[in-house]
């Protein structure tokens, strides 16, 4: 579709990187900002103000901590393996950026909209244990290491169900390519038939990220902050907007596959002029939204309950609605031949 | 069915969600917080702040250097050192207050026969070096005559209850 010199090979990498970067920056500002929110929303549940003085609402508060965060010192502990402990928080944040390259925030509007992309993104979800891990086992320390261990643990339990949410997903469309994903709710959202894997997924998705309720791997009560006690200044930076953009990633997962994307809610005239981008964002905040009011609420789960939540609650339970919703799909005719 | 019951409640997560409701009652709920340097709130007239010695309406300082509050502070916060003055009259030469040591209790503004010593409304006085906590006889005059109608007024309230 391009011609002249973005046709051209060279072209083609600075189209992308052009691309890259209009996508890298906008996802930086929201992690930015998603701290923001993330400190009104607690804030405000708890009838407190949140951040409010510098600037207008508060609203170069991102600011002013990356500020303050590039000055600090970047202290590596004794006994630590030194190369490890400085890439682990670039492989979670790192990841946590490249699972970006396939999501679609319009029509084909995708860095990379390869045919495999749900696979991509799961097999991206999945590494990103590693940065955990390493930082966990980098640091050489007791606390960081039970953080790690207990994140590791906890990311491997949730990924299975998540793959048979995802899984039940695909039955009905009958592609991994995320552009037809969404394209393939162009009638219904995924979230109405398949409400209960959506909870299911986003409650997932939640452990997936160490999100409160399922926030052991930080569990500040008991093992002060877990793999990530011994980062500071911009490695502990680092794994913060992983965490946050992984929150993002999560949510933007949960509106590709449920929400139906780009796509507009209501198929009329005034809302379908909406271009697809903003919906989409749209639709993200509101499941950055739950991700805050669900922090805001709960309590976190003992270690027990969260692994037989995994194991015995969601994985039976997404299994047998995979199982469901291939025999509904199979019996009325209505599978997919993509 | 009461098992029925509860596992149909934890799959419908209605526990989840009903606590759910109630933050997002709250979030939009009126704030409590006060924008503290720019917001304050009243306090009583009993509040116990910054020291202060008080003056007569004629300019005469009250303290008469009984040391009652010398002796009464739990904390020995509180240094005097009296003299009679050329005029006759007992007079303090030295009124200190370690304003580190002292655990505001108040009793030294009971204890005083003269309601010379007196704690103010005033607690923003924070410095940047201990030592302008060692508070002497001056400052504690220079407070007195800052705060004086404030003062005047909150002993004016609580007199009744005294």
């Amino acid at each position: 579709m391009a011609t002249g010199f973005f046709a051209t090979d060279f072209g083609i990498l600075i189209l992308t990187l052009l691309k890259s970067l209009a996508l890298i920056v906008p996802l930086l500002i929201g992690v930015a900002y998603l701290t923001y929110a993330e400190r009104k929303v607690l804030a405000a549940v708890q009838l407190r103000k949140g951040p409010n003085v510098t600037g207008p609402f508060g609203l170069w508060q991102p600011f002013a901590d990356a500020i303050k965060m590039l000055f600090k010192e970047t202290i590596i502990p004794d006994g630590s393996n030194r190369y490890l402990f400085l890439f682990a928080p670039v492989i979670t944040f790192g990841l946590a950026i490249i699972a970006w390259a396939v999501i679609p925030v319009n029509d084909h509007w995708a860095i990379a909209n390869i045919n495999v992309g749900m696979l991509y993104l799961f097999a991206i979800s999945s590494l990103g244990v590693y940065g955990v891990i390493i930082a966990g086992w980098a640091s050489n320390s007791k606390f960081a290491f039970l953080g790690a261990m207990r994140s590791a643990a906890q990311m491997v339990s949730y990924e299975v169900s998540i793959g048979l949410v995802i899984l039940s997903v695909l039955v009905c469309t009958g592609s991994l390519n995320l552009n037809a994903i969404v394209l393939a709710q162009r009638h219904i959202w995924f979230a109405i038939p398949l409400l209960p894997m959506l909870v299911v997924f986003f409650i997932s998705g939640l452990a997936e990220t160490n999100r409160a309720p399922f926030d052991l791997p930080e569990g500040e009560s008991e093992i002060v902050a877990g793999f990530f006690v011994e980062y500071s200044a911009m490695s502990f930076a680092l794994f913060f907007l992983g965490e946050y953009a992984n929150m993002i990633l999560m949510s933007g997962m949960t509106t590709i596959l449920f929400l139906g994307g780009w796509l507009s809610p209501i198929p009329f005239v005034p809302f379908t002029w909406v271009p697809g981008p903003i919906w989409f964002i749209l639709k993200v905040a509101v499941c950055l939204f739950v991700f805050l009011w669900v922090r805001a609420t709960l309590p976190r789960f003992r270690y027990d309950q969260l692994m037989q939540l995994g194991w015995k609650v969601f994985l039976p339970l997404s299994l047998g609605w995979l199982v469901l919703t291939a025999s509904v799909l199979e019996i009325f005719g209505w599978l997919p031949h993509a | 069915m009461p098992l029925l019951d509860r596992t149909a409640r934890s799959f419908l997560l209605l526990e989840i969600l009903s606590g759910m409701a109630i933050t997002l009652r709250y979030f939009f709920k009126r704030k409590a917080t006060l924008n503290y340097p720019y917001e304050k709130n009243a306090i009583s007239p009993r509040f116990k702040g910054e020291h202060a010695l008080r003056r007569y309406p004629n300019g005469e300082e009250r303290c008469i250097a009984c040391k009652l509050c010398e002796a009464i502070c739990p904390a020995q916060a509180i240094t005097i050192e009296a003299e009679p003055r050329a005029d006759g009259s007992r007079r303090a030469t030295r009124y200190d207050i370690d304003m580190t040591k002292c655990i505001y209790c108040g009793l030294c503004e009971e204890a005083c026969p003269v309601d010379a010593i007196v704690e103010g409304p005033n607690f923003e006085f924070a410095t940047e070096t201990r030592e302008e906590l060692l508070y002497d006889k001056q400052k504690l005059l220079d407070n007195g005559d800052r705060w004086e109608p404030e003062l005047a007024k909150r002993l004016e309230l609580d007199a009744p209850y005294r």
